[in-house]
């Protein structure tokens, strides 16, 4: 995996202005999730500073993406608190959190009878109460982006699978969240590409993004992450910089995972 | 060859059948469409309202809809339509006149919403449950996506369950000459009926019989096209390509992209 850090991006080279985002802080208090009486997180406590980008690894049924859900609420918490620039996530309607954090899926999860332009317009108008014009403009725009200008009236089905998660990235993207989450959004890709999906979070990321990224693909981990941590069993059992846990790994637990995955 | 003589005369008299041709043609047959195209159209809008109540996450409103659904499709259609045309008789007078014809079409449309509420709750249900999650993961409500998303992915799968509806509906028009309509409001069937019992031959209902055929049986095979049509899907024909090319597409596309792979 290369992944190493850009120099073509600097100011004065001949690309498109790439503008910046401004991604916010988001912190994890004690956040406990269940289903009915199953408790899948307990006292998930995680702080994520503005701009940085933090992996969530660990083996399945380890709570990864409930964490992620339950930071935009599609599982509400049972207890504790998220903080989104430092102000409670649970005290506001879910519908306007969600339109502050954006949220990419395994399985992209585009509409299938919209055209790609379509699948990232639909948010614009319907909930930004953009027009038809202006949304179609915007959407257009984080297309190209994402290297998609020539595919906008593609459905779904005729795009492929690096493509498609690329749509649905721009359709997150073009609601400017503070924060972005990725629930293992390439494991469900062919390996070539793969490659071309992750460096586009890894350029998001160094564009001021705030991310939380659910992933298997270590290499990643290692190379974008500001922040990694290992999930187990509902629990974090570690946090630290990419190379206190892939060099330095003190629990049993992630030895084990590490000598499993790597 | 006696016994094939009295056949042609009983079912295929072509001069009583020519005889009460323009009965059929213009009272018979338009009729018979009126009943079942309004009856069709009520039933769809009834059956999207029984649909979403099925489905609502409200037991008030998911009782109720499941309660009209047992009762309406586990009827007889002719008790059914005879309760509500003499049942409501006189409060259809003060309002439609002394005609049953109205009474005739709402108890069709009663019994077809159900089995169209049915349908469609069948329809909506089956969407892949990440359509929902995915909208609600941009900021929209729940009615926002269900109306924009959802819904009409689940009615497009049942359009072939929906014709098959109208082609029961079609032939159910037909009981509502029960009620006893105005010579100029007869259906198919009855204008046959009539016919046949004037002429003591049955040839003319053997015509209404065709002209049923000459509705439905299209019909019938139009759902087979449609069935396959949507469940293939559309695809652009395109030879198979390499993956490989779109890595290259992509490394030329975006300075975004490009910019972090070195």
């Amino acid at each position: 995996m290369s992944l190493a850090s850009s120099t073509n991006n600097s100011p004065g080279t001949s690309s498109p202005v790439v503008e910046t985002f401004h991604g916010s802080s988001l912190e994890l208090k004690n956040l406990t999730m269940a289903y009915g009486d199953i408790e899948v997180l307990r006292n998930v406590s995680l702080t994520v500073a503005p701009g940085t980008t933090t992996c969530i690894i660990g083996p399945s049924g380890s709570g990864k993406s409930t964490l992620l859900r339950g930071i935009n609420r599609l599982h509400e918490p049972k207890s504790g608190d998220v903080l989104l620039a430092g102000e409670s996530a649970l005290q506001v309607k879910p519908d306007i959190l969600r339109r502050r954090i954006g949220m990419v899926f395994q399985h992209f999860n585009l509409f299938p009878d919209h055209t790609a332009l379509e699948n990232v317009a639909l948010a614009l108008w319907s909930v930004k109460g953009m027009s038809k014009a202006e949304a179609r403009e915007r959407a257009q725009r984080r297309l190209a982006e994402v290297g998609l200008a020539e595919r906008a009236d593609h459905r779904p089905r005729d795009l492929s699978g690096g493509q498609q998660q690329r749509v649905a990235i721009a359709r997150a993207l073009a609601m400017e969240p503070e924060v972005m989450l990725f629930d293992e959004a390439t494991s469900a890709l062919d390996p070539e590409l793969v490659k071309g999906v992750l460096n586009l979070m890894a350029g998001l990321g160094k564009r001021g993004m705030t991310m939380v990224v659910v992933t298997h693909e270590m290499g990643f981990a290692r190379k974008v992450a500001d922040q990694v941590v290992f999930m187990d069993e509902g629990e974090v059992v570690e946090a630290g910089t990419p190379a206190d846990l892939f060099d330095n790994p003190r629990s049993e637990r992630l030895q084990r995972f590490l000598s499993e995955v790597l | 060859m006696d016994w094939l003589n009295t056949l042609t005369r009983t079912f295929f008299d072509f001069g009583a059948m020519a005889e009460v041709l323009p009965q059929l043609l213009g009272v018979g047959l338009l009729n018979t469409l009126i009943i079942s195209i309004a009856a069709t159209a009520i039933g769809l809008v009834l059956g999207m309202v029984v649909a979403v109540m099925g489905i609502s996450q409200s037991r008030w409103l998911r009782i109720p809809a499941r309660i009209y659904t047992d009762l309406f499709r586990g009827l007889p259609a002719i008790l059914t339509i005879l309760l509500i045309g003499q049942g409501f008789a006189r409060f259809s007078q003060s309002i439609f006149g002394p005609s049953p014809y109205p009474l005739g079409i709402i108890a069709l449309s009663l019994i077809s919403s159900a089995y169209i509420g049915e349908i469609f709750r069948a329809g909506i249900q089956s969407v892949d449950k990440g359509q929902g999650e995915a909208c609600r993961a941009l900021g929209m409500g729940y009615a926002k996506s269900m109306a924009l998303v959802v819904v009409p992915q689940g009615i497009r799968r049942v359009l072939p369950a929906l014709v098959n509806q109208f082609i029961a509906i079609v032939k159910d028009s037909s009981l509502v000459y029960f009620l006893g309509l105005l010579v100029s409001e007869r259906e198919l069937f009855r204008v046959g009926q009539d016919a046949a019992v004037l002429s003591g031959n049955l040839s003319p209902l053997v015509l209404a019989g065709i002209f049923y055929l000459v509705i439905t049986v299209p019909l019938t095979h139009l759902v087979n096209y449609f069935d396959n049509k949507f469940r293939t899907g559309r695809r652009r024909p395109s030879a198979p390509t390499s993956g490989l090319k779109e890595v290259k597409e992509l490394d030329a596309a975006s300075p975004l992209i490009s910019g972090s792979n070195t």
